[in-house]
């Protein structure tokens, strides 16, 4: 278990270490580099608690699709950081809400364990036992018997916000010449080329 | 003290000594690939290629790691000096960890994990952060867009090789890479997969950006794209990163396609481990033979064959093969 623990401690350490430099960064480009530090460190949290499909899943998502855009639509963009110094006092009061918010229902979840150590210990095994079946296993059975339509409608939403997005931000330009590739696929030789047999020193 | 040694201690160091046997060999392979493929797209060209150096220019990697080795590591004025370090050791070190999982023979792998084909998968795609991080750190316009490139291009492709997978895993109903290749003991999946293996495989090349999707280094219109600006042993990491990502890549379609460490036609007189590397060698043949063989695509177009043809493709690669899993019994617990 001693090398459990310290594991655990270096993930934990990791995670929260980078999150901090995640916001204190000047850099916007290395913000989101530490956020991706600070994904791979959840992902081996996962992996010690012995959910390896979270972990996995963490990592193709977050880090090997969501933070690449991400990356690169902060890394076109061209910031001013003395500006960005300027908004900090004026967001300071919104940011800080929604920190206390969130620290205040840790301590609900956290405080109803306290109160009713049953219900952490349901919380603690998962279900079914991870020796009688693996994670994807376990996963899918759940996903896709009794949550099927819940999980149909998650992606159905997720599509929607895709095609709104890009209906929002297409625009049809003026004076573009578009490639039709059937056009060109079908294109016989005859009909754009044509073969002369020149004689020589006279031309065409 | 005693169970410490034998609980934790002996376990690492043998851990270790298993690493090195794979690292070090692998090593070796990406240091003649390099000669290979001058040597194969010589003949192809009716050339020679490399033979100087030793005897058949055998000694030619050696000369080139030499002469990269002894040169100066230059960080141009205005780089993210951090940044620009980690890159070229993140695309090595990325490229190497995925050999973790690939199973050699039914007991020879390193790590026998039950999300093998996922891990690979995360491995991979996160490539593309060592090409970002070395483009963006540069602080050149040339290495900037050479990276962004590649960023699009790894992220396209990946869309349609995660569906790919999918087709392989309806048949298999694990994602143990182990039992993936014990799956294709009656017949390797290349062959009633075969459209999947083909656009797997040329998927594959854009996600290791090789010819004819080599448009990151594009080295005509971006004088050699992201790694521009590196030169001496930066450049070498991602020289051999590169190459050990086409390794690994050639390693991973070996498994899902092509039956792993299985011994085809009953000949397992020959061990498994060698089953694999002969595999993965004709599987890098291939993308020499690509690299001589095809012109480089233009960007639009590369875009347009991930996203308009790869992608539905594959889709509806993945109903029907479903369906034929479903209805053909042949789905893991039907038989």
């Amino acid at each position: 278990m001693v090398v459990q623990a310290l594991a655990f401690y270096l993930f934990a350490a990791m995670t929260v270490a980078s999150a901090v430099m995640v916001i204190t960064a000047k850099n916007p480009v290395h913000s989101v580099l530490f956020l991706v530090l600070a994904f791979f460190n959840v992902a081996g949290l996962f992996v010690l608690l012995g959910a390896e499909f979270l972990a996995m899943l963490l990592v193709v998502v977050y880090c090997g699709a969501v933070t690449v855009l991400f990356l690169f639509v902060v890394m076109m963009l061209d910031i001013n950081f003395v500006e960005l110094r300027q908004g900090f006092l004026q967001y300071m009061p919104l940011g800080a809400t929604i920190g206390i918010i969130l620290l205040a229902e840790i301590a609900v979840v956290a405080g109803g364990w306290h109160f009713a150590p049953e219900a952490a210990k349901a919380a603690a095994a998962p279900i079914p036992a991870i020796e009688t079946m693996t994670n994807t296993h376990a996963l899918g059975a759940i996903i896709y018997t009794d949550y099927v339509y819940l999980f149909q409608s998650a992606g159905l939403i997720l599509l929607v916000g895709m095609i709104g997005a890009i209906v929002l931000t297409h625009r049809k330009r003026a004076g573009v010449r578009r490639q039709v590739i059937a056009d060109q696929v079908n294109v016989n030789v005859a009909d754009v080329a044509e073969f002369k047999k020149v004689e020589t020193g006279k031309g065409v | 003290m005693a169970e410490f040694w034998d609980g934790y201690l002996w376990p690492t160091v043998w851990t270790v000594i298993k690493v090195l046997a794979i690292v070090l060999p692998l090593l070796g392979g990406v240091a003649y690939l390099t000669l290979a493929e001058r040597k194969v797209i010589g003949s192809m060209h009716l050339r020679r290629g490399p033979n100087v150096v030793g005897l058949w220019g055998l000694l030619q990697p050696l000369a080139d790691g030499l002469k990269l080795f002894l040169k100066e590591i230059v960080i141009p004025t205005g780089a993210s000096r951090g940044v620009f370090i980690i890159a070229p050791m993140l695309t090595l070190i990325l490229a190497l960890i995925a050999w973790a999982v690939i199973p050699f023979s039914d007991t020879l792998v390193l790590s026998n994990i039950n999300v093998g084909v996922l891990y690979l998968f995360a491995v991979s795609g996160l490539g593309v952060y060592g090409i970002l991080m070395a483009g963006w750190a540069s602080n050149s316009k040339y290495a900037f867009l050479g990276s962004l490139r590649s960023a699009a291009q790894m992220v396209s492709y990946e869309v349609s090789m995660g569906f790919i997978i999918i087709t392989v895993l309806v048949f298999t109903g694990s994602l143990n890479l182990n039992d993936i290749v014990e799956a294709q003991r009656g017949m390797w999946y290349m062959f009633p997969l075969l459209p999947m293996a083909v656009i797997f495989f040329i998927s594959v090349l854009a996600e290791t950006n090789r010819h004819p999707f080599d448009l990151p280094e594009a080295e005509a219109e971006l004088v050699g794209g992201y790694n521009v600006e590196y030169g001496g042993m930066a450049f070498a990491l991602f020289f051999l990163g590169e190459y050990a990502n086409m390794i690994m890549m050639a390693g991973f379609t070996a498994v899902l396609f092509m039956g792993g460490w299985l011994a085809p036609f009953g000949m397992d007189f020959i061990p498994g481990p060698i089953w694999l590397i002969l595999k993965v060698c004709f599987l890098l043949f291939i993308f020499i033979w690509v690299r001589a063989a095809y012109p480089r695509y233009r960007y639009d177009q590369l875009m347009r064959l991930g996203w308009k043809v790869f992608l539905p493709t594959s889709l509806i690669g993945v109903i029907f093969y479903a369906g034929v899993a479903f209805y053909g019994g042949f789905a893991p617990g039907m038989q």
